[in-house]
């Protein structure tokens, strides 16, 4: 009973980091309609970044600030990706896909390269934020606190981004591009400004997944494609450009992975691939997809 | 990019007969001239050209990328592998069939899945796909060899014609092979010059230029899609097939991904609107791969900032460019290529106007 318990909380923690994720590839895709193949670097950059910070700060500072700066990576993934959006991406948008998934590609080789340059092959980590927290005990066995908390932190985030988009102003403009781009512009928003915000939001909070999840993982290299598929899958089953879909995908993709892992542990990817399959068989816009 | 960055567009069979033959005479008296690492590096730029090749008919003709192809090419290493390890195969061409085979079933399963969906979709399936291969010859090393991989005696060629024993046997077999694989390539030319230009190869195109209108007049869009995949998935299974005597040893690297996007790479660098850009771009490849490796540590950092270049300012290719570039010499009107750097400038204004993209 305890370890269902403590596999659930598991599935919950890895949905949470999924639903970051997939959640920033959906909304890049649901306001400019492109798919970022660099997406997973993003992630990978908020997991390098915030491990060697924490690790940099660790035995130096309080360690409730190390919690403040969990986010940097976050942060980090959000300037690169303001950067490259306006001067990179944008002129592709209008010409054929191949075009930007090729571009794409090739910034996600570049990254990749890029961090193995800036913080070497050695893993990193954050572990001074888990061992802060401590275990609690759960049903008779301990499980870290961490967790619970980096679900809340999802959670909050989640909330404060369907606040952002169904609550604001700018919100509303969000909105507004994504379904009719000419018509937005027309109206008078700024449609750039929109983009690169709504680029950094997608990046950062691929970032904050990463840097979520590294103080229980290291930061290997590799993440990002790894990353990258599994955030698809999640948006193949949730639908592209849904918020919405994106969190029941993670949960889904989730659960199934815990459970592939129990019961079938060598090939719990491929259980994942054919669940897409039967998804695209039979829903192939997702759950909740408009695309 | 309507307007031709081939500069094999209009030519008859024939001709292109005489072109090639022309080609295949100099390749053939080439290893003669230059020093046997350099046949060697020949020989691969060759294989790779063949997968290029194969590659190319999804992306330039159907419109398809896929990020995937590292599977077929896998396929055909592992079966021959297989074959030589576990079924005790000691000529070529028996390996050749069974790899063929390997490559057009898996090709065929994996088409089925990946050819229903739009671009996207279509590039991430054939990727996650790939990865699949690549996670199931990881882990189960105790087959697949995982990453220390396969190790492949040398093989005979033709049934055991010619001998390879001796002194100085090595380097008979590197030119011998040489010229095997040049038969192999100038054939497989051929062939995919008879599909392109054939009512299929037509159909194709249509599908890629105007899916809608190919599908009023009557195309059916899957199933010549799903045609055109296993075309690929096989020439590109060919590639790995001859790849295997070479290398002599099959690892499971050569099912990641980053093998697909090496195969993107070629043929974007040799230009994918073109026949022959795949092939340029491949044995240019295998040249430069080798000079660069020893050169700078970040392979893959070179390759990105490449293949990003290469998009923004020179997305017809080596062969694209210099077809336009001649056509411009020759006093010809430049066919239209996309402007990027124009495209910026009216970007850039247009936001200095806040006007929006």
């Amino acid at each position: 009973m305890d370890v269902l318990a403590i596999q659930i909380l598991n599935s919950i923690f890895y949905a949470a980091v999924l639903f970051l994720i997939a959640g920033g590839l959906s909304l890049i895709f649901g306001v400019m309609g492109i798919i970022n193949l660099a997406h997973g670097s993003f992630y990978a950059i908020g997991a390098f970044v915030t491990a060697y910070v924490i690790g940099a700060a660790a035995g130096h500072v309080n360690i409730w600030i190390l919690f403040l700066l969990l986010p940097v990576g976050a942060l980090a993934g959000a300037v690169i990706g303001a950067i490259i959006e306006p001067t990179l991406l944008r002129p592709f948008y209008k010409r054929r896909e191949e075009y930007y998934l090729l571009l794409t590609f090739g910034l996600l080789l570049i990254f990749e390269d890029s961090l193995r340059f800036i913080f070497g092959t050695r893993p990193l980590s954050a572990d001074a934020v888990i061992d802060a927290l401590g275990t609690f005990q759960l049903l008779g066995l301990r499980y870290p606190t961490y967790n619970l908390v980096a679900i809340a932190i999802a959670g909050a985030v989640a909330l404060a981004l369907w606040f952002f988009i169904y609550g604001t102003r700018f919100g509303v403009m969000l909105r507004a591009t994504a379904q009719d781009r000419r018509m937005a512009s027309a109206l008078g928003l700024n449609v750039g400004m929109i983009y690169i915000l709504a680029f950094a939001l997608g990046s950062f909070m691929a970032g904050l997944g990463g840097a979520i999840v590294v103080p229980t993982r290291t930061a290997v290299l590799g993440l990002s494609i790894e990353m990258l598929i599994v955030a698809f899958v999640v948006v193949v089953i949730g639908g592209l450009g849904s918020l919405k879909g994106a969190l029941i995908g993670a949960l889904i993709v989730s659960f199934v992975r815990t459970a592939g892992v129990q019961f079938f542990p060598e090939i719990e990817l491929a259980v994942l691939y054919i669940i897409v399959v039967a998804v695209l068989l039979y829903r192939p816009t997702g759950l909740f997809g408009r695309a | 990019m309507r307007l031709s960055t081939n500069w094999l567009e209009g030519v008859s069979f024939r001709r292109f007969l005489v072109i090639l033959s022309g080609v295949g005479v100099l390749l053939a008296l080439v290893p003669a001239f230059i020093p046997i690492l350099e046949t060697e590096l020949l020989t691969y730029g060759l294989i790779f050209a063949i997968a290029a090749l194969g590659f190319n008919l999804l992306l330039g003709y159907t419109g398809l990328l896929s990020f995937g192809h590292a599977a077929f090419f896998g396929v055909g290493a592992y079966t021959v592998a297989f074959l030589v390890r576990d079924f005790g195969v000691v000529t070529i061409e028996v390996a050749i069939l069974g790899g063929l085979v390997m490559s057009i079933l898996i090709s065929a399963l994996f088409g089925i899945i990946c050819v229903r969906y739009t671009r996207i979709f279509f590039a991430l399936l054939a990727l996650a796909l790939s990865q699949v291969l690549w996670t199931l010859a990881f882990k189960f090393y105790w087959i697949t060899g995982g990453t220390d991989g396969i190790r492949v005696p040398r093989m005979l060629l033709l049934g055991g014609l010619l001998d390879f024993t001796g002194p100085g046997d090595y380097f008979t077999f590197l030119y011998a092979y040489y010229y095997y694989v040049l038969v192999v390539f100038l054939l497989s030319v051929i062939l995919m010059w008879v599909i392109v230009h054939s009512p299929f190869g037509k159909a194709l195109q249509a599908i890629r230029d105007n899916e809608m209108r190919a599908r009023f007049v009557g195309i059916e869009i899957i199933k010549y899609r799903w045609i055109a995949f296993i075309i690929s998935g096989t020439y590109t299974g060919l590639a790995g097939i001859l790849w295997v005597p070479m290398n002599r040893l099959v690892q499971s690297e050569i099912l990641y991904w980053p093998v697909s996007g090496e195969f993107v790479f070629m043929t974007l660098l040799g230009g994918f609107r073109n026949f022959t850009g795949p092939i340029f771009g491949a044995i240019i490849y295998q040249r430069m791969h080798v000079e660069i490796v020893g050169l700078i540590e970040y392979w893959q950092f070179f390759l990105g900032t490449v293949l990003v270049l290469l998009i923004l300012f020179l997305p017809t290719g080596i062969v694209g460019g210099v077809t336009q570039l001649l056509a411009r010499l020759r006093g010809q009107p430049a066919p239209r290529m996309l402007d990027v750097m124009a495209m910026l400038k009216q970007g850039v204004a247009r936001l200095r106007r806040k006007e929006g993209v």
